[in-house]
């Protein structure tokens, strides 16, 4: 047992270093860095060097990365360069809003996605398949900020029926007005991932429906729907956990694209903004954040895999082949 | 004593884009209650086919074509809607697969697997009673840890075992008829020996007629009272399990025979294979199928297909050297 452990940390580890290399150097090689929100023409080259001095930029990438992940090893993410707060609980602070957001769109998503994959699969290559898949490559093939802003040019510009960004209005705080404005980005994040997860389950439904067990099932006598519900459901969602872990990290660390259409103070507009600025540390943060994230969710998968399906014993080898 | 199921005519096709295989052609047979018939053929002869339409199991693109007629107990199952099909799976008539880890749930509890036939035909039980019966049916089928094998999942038995467990499930509703659809081919040769045995028990205890689907002849010498050999979709010879054994009347009959190891025979002779290939069934033949295959092969053989002819009692085949014989013989007498 410790030994699976042990494999799960060791890797954890070594993902965590590539990771936190590879966006180290892309930030250093990309064109531009913070300096510039404190450096103007009229400057003389010695008060640019004490600048660049200052926000430790003057060192050879080697030097900077090895620094920061210094720090970054005993916990101290650093401070934001634009405006000097601590990365961490900046970060912390805009958690919530993300993970209401990703909360409401996954739980959408999946009460969407199981009974219509499911009833595609089960009426594979029949009209009620076929509109459902079209639906599906519609939705998966919409871009997410697009689909947005029609969204608010009809609910907010014309309808006037929905707020168009932002988590709150000012003064209000109640759950109602909250709920107003996580409508839209809500189904924004969502219109993909139903699409993906209809896909999954169907070709997932289709799979098990063709297993002998099925026709053994049929053969006892048990009504269609029960077999649906009983013997295929169960199988058809175990390869959905993986997905689900994988999401993990989108759950927790938003998405640039639909929390800035619509204004919502989580961590992906955050990230974006940094991201603008060149502002290392917090992109540093946020990456090792999700990078973590990423890791944990395809573990959390792993463990739930083991409590689902019992083929599996920890330590991850099945025993039947 | 009449029939308990009636196979009349049935014929059974496989539509694809390409072609239309036809799997049976327009057979029928009887089976009286209580009693083993084995359906014997070697694989793509139809023999699974058949066992699935007398269950009602023929999916897309596979079709029971018109004209052909099943009946249970004088009852035309062929025409039952889903509702009655669903009454009469597991209560009425019962079938075991082949592969027995492929047909159980792997998530599913032994338990909860065979209890759901109890649950599928209201049989006015509690719970208790039906865990209990559910324990009876697999200490008959020769378990012997059977209360704690209900907790158990499917990988976590052997191969005997889940045989075994497919046998209870099949069972525990009380069939009249049980189709086995090559119970044993998957299975060691000392635990298939084990498998039919217990099956024959059951057989007397519960008193059910036995389908017995299988390629192997050898498994067939104790176990059937009557055998139907099928060839290409059609039987070629059918007749009491003595007559089929000691005269064997159809060349396909007389070469399976040839291919079963005996103890009994000369040790240098080689074992007999048959010789090619069983026809494409999307253009069977326009004679008899099994022509080109045939060492007696005649040129009426390859022009018109010979039909099933009575030769003594219930002993019945369908090859032009029988007829012959038959026309000879009439002559004579």
């Amino acid at each position: 047992m410790w030994k699976y452990w042990c494999k799960k940390i060791i890797r954890l580890i070594i993902v965590m270093a590539l990771i936190s290399f590879l966006s180290f150097a892309v930030i250093y090689f990309a064109p531009g860095d913070i300096s510039s929100m404190y450096i103007t023409a009229d400057m003389s080259d010695e008060q640019k060097e004490n600048i660049l001095a200052e926000l430790g930029l003057d060192k050879s990438m080697p030097e900077q990365y090895m620094a920061w992940a210094a720090r970054a090893m005993r916990g101290d993410l650093g401070v934001s360069l634009s405006n000097k707060a601590s990365v961490w609980p900046q970060i912390v602070s805009r958690l919530p809003a993300t993970i209401l957001l990703m909360g409401c769109s996954m739980i959408l998503s999946l009460t969407l996605a199981i009974p219509l994959g499911l009833w595609s699969g089960y009426k594979k290559h029949t009209w009620i398949d076929n509109i459902i898949s079209s639906v599906a490559y519609i939705g998966m093939s919409i871009p997410a900020f697009w689909f947005g802003m029609l969204l608010i040019i009809l609910f907010s510009a014309v309808l006037r029926l929905l707020p168009s960004s932002g988590m709150h209005s000012v003064g209000a705080e109640s759950a109602f007005d909250t709920f107003q404005h996580i409508i839209m980005p809500c189904i924004t994040l969502s219109i993909g991932n139903v699409a993906v997860y209809i896909r999954y389950i169907r070709s997932s439904t289709i799979v098990q429906l063709s297993e002998e067990y099925v026709l053994t099932a049929e053969a006892k006598g048990t009504p269609k729907i029960i077999i649906l519900f009983r013997h295929v459901l169960k199988n058809t969602l175990l390869p959905i956990i993986t997905l689900m872990g994988m999401n993990l990290a989108s759950l927790v660390c938003g998405s640039f694209i639909v929390e800035s259409v619509f204004g919502w103070p989580g961590i992906g507009t955050f990230a974006m903004g940094a991201i603008g600025s060149r502002d290392y540390p917090v992109i540093m943060a946020y990456v090792m954040f999700s990078g973590l994230l990423l890791v944990l969710g395809n573990f959390a998968a792993d463990i739930l895999y083991t409590l689902v399906d019992p083929r599996i014993k920890r330590g991850g080898t099945l025993d039947e082949g | 004593m009449g029939n308990l199921l009636e196979v009349r005519n049935l014929s059974v096709s496989f539509f694809t884009y390409e072609s239309t295989v036809q799997a049976v052609r327009d057979i029928s047979f009887d089976l009286a209650p209580g009693e083993t018939t084995a359906l014997v053929g070697e694989s793509g002869c139809g023999k699974s086919v058949t066992s699935k339409s007398i269950m009602g199991l023929i999916k897309k693109p596979g079709k029971i074509l018109e004209g052909s007629r099943i009946y249970f107990k004088g009852q035309c199952i062929t025409d039952f809607t889903i509702k009655e099909w669903e009454r009469f799976r597991g209560k009425n008539c019962s079938i075991i697969f082949q592969d027995a880890l492929a047909s159980l749930n792997p998530t599913m509890k032994i338990g909860r697997q065979i209890i759901e036939v109890l649950n599928n035909h209201d049989t006015g039980l509690s719970r208790d009673e039906k865990v209990k019966k559910a324990v009876e049916m697999l200490a008959m089928t020769g378990i012997a840890d059977a209360a704690g094998c209900l907790e158990k999942y499917p990988h976590e038995l052997s191969g005997g075992m889940r045989q075994r467990v497919m046998i209870a499930m099949a069972l525990i509703g009380r069939p009249e008829l049980l189709i086995a659809d090559e119970p044993t081919t998957s299975l060691d040769v000392t635990v298939q020996a084990q498998i039919l045995e217990q099956m024959k028990q059951l057989q007397q205890k519960l008193n059910m007629a036995i389908l017995l689907v299988t390629h192997d002849l050898g498994i067939v010498a104790d176990a059937a009272n009557k055998i139907i050999i099928m060839y290409a979709g059609r039987i070629v010879e059918q007749g009491p399990a003595r007559e089929i054994f000691y005269h064997p009347v159809h060349p396909y009959t007389k070469a399976l025979l040839d291919s079963v190891p005996r103890i009994d025979r000369d040790r240098t002779k080689r074992l007999r294979a048959i010789e090619g290939n069983i026809p494409d069934m999307a253009n069977p033949p326009k004679g008899c199928a099994f022509c080109g295959r045939c060492p007696e092969a005649m040129n009426i053989c390859e022009e018109h297909a010979p039909v099933l002819r009575q030769i003594e009692g219930p002993h019945a085949a369908a090859c032009w050297l029988n007829e012959l014989h038959t026309i000879h013989g009439g002559t004579d007498a």
